[in-house]
């Protein structure tokens, strides 16, 4: 599954006691925490101090959030989220009824209503 | 009832988002194939992916090219921030030297997920072996090459930088998306430094028509020699989108009626529009002057390497704290 099949060495730097923080970042108030980028960092202050400076620095943030990278768990497996079978009955989209609806006016006699009715 | 497990699939394999190459299960050749297939359909990778060697390291040094250019692409501006006629001139220097240097920031930290350490992409950089644009090799000689630069050298930057926002790298795409939104604030900077000075004195039109004349050669150097797109590898992995000979052309096709709509003299008397096929002609460009530069030995790659060099000692010691903090927190 996705996340551990990486063969990047990402220790290269670890040694050196940083470690990679991903920064999230809400543009408006009351909008959603939005993925940035990430810094390289040894600990949580730092990487805010690093988050501001790169995320932050043109007014275009008003929050950051900073996640340690290797608290950050990985889901992308499309068996389980882009599941194969047919599952339109769970949008709108997938009920298309403009026939049936005009069948069941004509029935009951009623004129055709505006053009958004589908 | 029907069984929803009894149903046929109705997304044909292709349509779904299945990267197999992930899968450590597989041999290494149904990997490749299938990580060139994700590729060609216009997939993306993430750095947590799995990917080829080749592709690692082509990306690598495409990242690590762009992140040094960046890096030493301040030191011709750094120079003029003391002489800025204006205190909104230097406030506006000093800023775009700040979003450069940021902008190194990132995409170092792109590189560096690669498995390059930083360290090491410093190291190669002073011994020269990893290379910046040829642009930053040059020395700058009045405040006109500042406008010059800011909007031309930056514009020119931009148009290759709009393209790999399409890479098939996706933390590279998404840093190019910040750096390009960055990038057009500066291009504004510079047009604003030249429209000043053509709307000057004699003197002003002439230090901006000098600075033209000084940047236009290594300007058509910039995007590099015609390369075929069928063997360009780095085009072959969707790295990047575009050939260096259409970006040019773009830049041109953009560019030149911008310069003289102000009453700049390009100096190349064989710039032309050919109507029949669209296409810009020009003197082709002194590719050996490319090469050289770009290999150190323009005429001011010594002083910017030493530069860089001293500036590194000298901030070794902040490093050494934060590496220091690393440590005791490890």
């Amino acid at each position: 599954m996705t996340g551990e099949s990486s063969e990047a060495p990402a220790a290269a730097s670890a040694s050196a006691g940083l470690e990679p923080w991903e920064v999230f970042r809400q543009e408006k108030e009351g909008g959603p925490m939005v993925h940035g980028g990430s810094v390289l960092a040894p600990d949580a202050e730092l990487a805010v101090h690093y988050a501001r400076e790169l995320y932050g620095r043109r007014q275009e943030s008003v929050r950051l959030w900073v996640v340690r990278r290797a608290d950050v768990h990985d889901l992308s497996d499309p068996d389980l989220l882009q599941p194969p079978l047919d599952r339109s009955f769970k949008k709108p989209s997938g009920y298309v009824m403009r026939d049936k609806l005009a069948a069941a006016r004509a029935r009951s006699g009623a004129a055709k209503r505006s053009a958004s009715d589908r | 009832m029907t069984d929803p497990l009894a149903l046929e699939p109705i997304l044909p394999a292709a349509e779904r988002r299945a990267l197999h190459f992930n899968d450590a299960g597989l041999p290494h050749d149904a990997r490749h194939d299938a990580f060139v297939e994700h590729l060609q359909r216009g997939g993306s990778i993430e750095a947590t992916d799995w990917m080829p060697d080749e592709y690692r390291t082509s990306v690598l040094r495409f990242v690590e090219m762009h992140a040094n250019s960046e890096l030493m692409g301040v030191l011709p501006e750094r120079d003029w921030i003391m002489r800025a006629p204006t205190l909104r001139r230097k406030l506006a220097l000093t800023a775009k030297i700040q979003d450069e240097v940021g902008h190194a920031q990132l995409l170092y930290r792109v590189a560096e997920d690669l498995g390059k350490p930083r360290e090491a992409m410093f190291d190669d950089l002073l011994a020269g072996r990893t290379k910046f644009h040829n642009v930053f090799h040059y020395p700058t000689r009045s405040w006109g090459d500042v406008g010059v630069i800011a909007w031309l050298v930056d514009a020119a930057a931009i148009v290759a930088q709009q393209a790999l926002t399409d890479s098939s790298y996706a933390p590279y795409a998404r840093t190019m998306r910040k750096i390009c939104w960055e990038e057009s604030v500066h291009i504004r900077h510079g047009l604003d430094v030249v429209v000043t000075l053509v709307n000057g004195t004699e003197a002003q039109r002439a230090m901006v028509q000098e600075a033209l004349e000084r940047w236009w050669g290594p300007l058509m150097q910039m995007h590099g020699p015609r390369s075929d797109r069928a063997t360009d590898r780095d085009l072959f992995w969707r790295i990047k989108a575009k050939t260096s000979e259409e970006l040019r052309q773009e830049f041109l096709g953009i560019y030149v009626p911008r310069i003289l709509e102000l009453g700049l003299r390009i100096p190349d008397p064989e710039l032309r529009l050919d109507a029949s096929d669209g296409t810009w002609r020009y003197t082709e460009p002194d590719w050996a002057e490319l090469r050289a530069v770009v290999t150190g030995r323009g005429p001011a790659s010594a002083d910017r390497i030493a530069f860089r060099r001293l500036n590194r000692d000298e901030q070794a010691w902040v490093r050494d704290t934060v590496l220091a903090t690393g440590r005791a927190a490890a």
